[in-house]
């Protein structure tokens, strides 16, 4: 049976532009079609921004590769489109648990940040992700989205100018160029767009190898994250078993800095590995397998000119933490709007900065956060070493050690201090939703909050007055009032409102928040709108 | 005053913690004596808990506090 990831999903097709006499010029183009590619260019294309899309391949992705999606991934997702669909063919979980050999030292529950739509995680294979979003995409077309999606269309030279660039372009029917205001690389981790720019990364790579693998097999392990330290069938090192949908297995075992990627991935020895850790009579196949080295890294800037990253092309984390695609979609969400709103003209360029401030600082939180685990995990010093050595024995006894074993600390959403779009906040308490945090989500009467935001600005009242129209240069707001007493649950008083007899919120179309006030104020309001998107302040 | 770092002498018996710490070395590989070092940096640092503390107690040992104490 052909595997999804070993069928053309979107074939070349000749394109007009390959005939052009002189280069086609588009305003967006997005070199990749992996989750961050596609993602983005959902975002345009259903807000009707056209857009084009280039990927050297026809296919979604070999191999589970990313398979924790976070809750705000998710509500992206619904935003998107696509989030029921995930949903529907995911598997959710809430347990992680830790052994040192064979003994359990650590337990966490995951519990969504609110009870909104999505879980806390949701595991899915990457290839999964990507046809869902094909899907979406192939939906959004036909409903007349301008979304051009050319495979085997693979970039092989960019020349840099001040207000765009020119790309040549090779397909199995030679070579065309095309011109690009906007060209964003979302060509992951070995990003041919960073690598023809020259731009290096800085950071950590980890020396250890790591063999990951997809096994199919029919058992009966709970939908948990199981993570050893130094367990009898890979002594000395770590080990991960998670499960995924489709009776399949994700495993991730850490190598013997002796040990060959290509040794170890034969399939005899695969096998012998395998059958170490499921049992001598496990019977199981091995779908997928590859062998990793670990970065925590990034370049120094996510914007050169008319040119931006995304995703793994901009930066890349060890996987344990669900912080790589992640936040790849992430940037996504946070990019999408602002394109938009500088291709249309209504906001100036300077806008799609704070996507570089914003985005630089959830990596730089990522990267903090994934570096420090992939030492606890692997190393990189005999001083370390001795440290995280010295944690795994104390936590047989003492409580207090427990809390610093640490195989992942699992993505949270950034909250985006300091930015240039936010307002200055004048309320101390309910810090979880100060300017720069996303949104909770909380269940409404009739449905949930996050489906009546996103896409476009809005200002949502609790308890407070609101005018019967805001727009500004354009710029449409939409208002939603919630009303504290009409909610039995008082979810709306605990999460949006705490103390205060009233608040009224500008929410950002990326569901972030951009500013907040006990009432509506219409030169306040008016200020906050012009800030968050970059503009003059009257 | 657990939550101020201070150079002040605090020991109860300096010379008895002292001896305690060596005793508890005799006789170990070097090795031993390594993990037996790092066991020792968490469980006192756990005592400590404020991070604030335990900062300035890393600064202290790396060298970085000697023109501010």
């Amino acid at each position: 049976m052909a595997r999804i990831f070993d069928t053309p999903l979107y074939a070349f097709q000749h394109h007009a532009d390959q005939d052009a006499d002189a280069p086609a010029r588009h305003g967006i183009v997005i070199v990749g079609a992996g989750p961050v590619g596609l993602s983005l260019a959902i975002d345009l294309g259903q807000n009707g921004v056209p857009v084009v899309v280039l990927d050297d391949n026809d296919k979604v992705a070999d191999g589970s590769r990313a398979i924790c999606f976070s809750q705000r991934t998710l509500e992206i997702a619904d935003r998107l489109g696509c989030g029921h669909a995930l949903r529907e063919r995911g598997l959710e979980w809430s347990t992680g648990k830790v052994f040192v050999d064979d003994r359990e030292v650590f337990r966490f529950g995951l519990q969504p940040e609110t009870a909104g739509k999505y879980p806390a995680f949701l595991n899915v294979q990457q290839y999964r992700l990507e046809e869902i979003l094909l899907q979406r995409l192939r939906e959004l077309q036909q409903d007349g989205a301008p979304i051009d999606l050319r495979g085997q269309n693979k970039v092989s030279a960019i020349g840099q100018h001040e207000n765009h660039s020119i790309l040549e372009i090779d397909t199995p029917e030679g070579s065309y160029n095309l011109q690009a205001d906007w060209l964003v690389a979302c060509d992951g981790a070995r990003s041919s767009v960073r690598r023809m720019l020259g731009l290096a990364f800085s950071g950590t790579s980890f020396s250890d190898n790591f063999l990951i693998a997809d096994v199919k097999m029919a058992a009966e392990y709970p939908s948990e994250r199981l993570f050893w330290f130094d367990p009898a069938f890979n002594r000395g090192r770590a080990a991960l078993l998670h499960r995924q949908p489709d009776d399949l297995w994700r495993i991730d075992l850490q190598l013997g800095p002796e040990e060959d990627p290509d040794e170890v991935t034969q399939p005899e020895n695969l096998n012998t590995r395998l059958k170490g850790m499921l049992g001598e009579n496990a019977v199981f196949e091995v779908e997928w397998a590859s062998v990793h080295k670990f970065q925590c890294r990034r370049l120094e800037a996510f914007m050169r000119g008319h040119i931006i990253f995304a995703g793994d092309a901009a930066h890349q984390v060890s996987p344990f933490g669900a912080r790589g695609a992640n936040s790849g979609i992430q940037d996504a969400d946070n990019l999408g709007w602002k394109l938009k709103l500088v291709t249309e003209g209504k906001a100036p360029a300077k806008l799609l900065e704070s996507y570089q401030f914003e985005r630089m600082l959830a990596a730089d939180e990522n990267i903090s956060h994934s570096w420090l685990s992939t030492q606890f995990v692997s190393p990189k010093t005999k001083a370390v070493r001795r440290l995280r050595d010295a944690v795994l024995d104390l936590s047989e006894e003492a409580d207090f050690a427990r809390q610093l074993v640490n195989s992942g600390r699992l993505s949270t959403p950034c909250t985006y201090d300091g930015s240039p779009l936010n307002s200055a906040d004048t309320l101390v308490d309910m810090a979880q939703i100060r300017p720069g945090a996303a949104l909770a989500d909380i269940a409404l009467k009739d449905g949930y909050l996050l489906e009546q935001t996103g896409n476009r600005f809005v200002l949502l009242a609790i308890d407070a007055e609101l005018p019967d129209s805001f727009s500004d240069e354009g710029i449409d707001v939409d208002l939603i009032s919630l009303r504290s007493r009409d909610d039995t649950t008082g979810v709306i008083a605990r999460e949006l409102k705490g103390e205060q007899a009233s608040v009224v919120f500008l929410i950002r179309p990326d569901q972030h928040i951009a500013a907040r006030r006990v009432q509506f104020d219409e030169k306040m309001f008016r200020s906050a709108l012009r800030r968050a998107t970059a503009r003059e302040i009257a | 005053m657990m939550n101020t770092f201070t150079i002040d002498p605090k020991f109860s018996d300096p010379d008895g913690f002292f001896k305690a710490l060596i005793e508890a070395h005799e006789g170990l590989t070097d090795d031993q004596s390594e993990a037996l070092n790092a066991r020792l940096i968490l469980v006192l640092a756990n005592q400590i808990g404020d991070q604030a503390v335990l900062r300035e107690a890393i600064d202290m040992a790396s060298g970085k506090l000697k023109s501010t104490i």
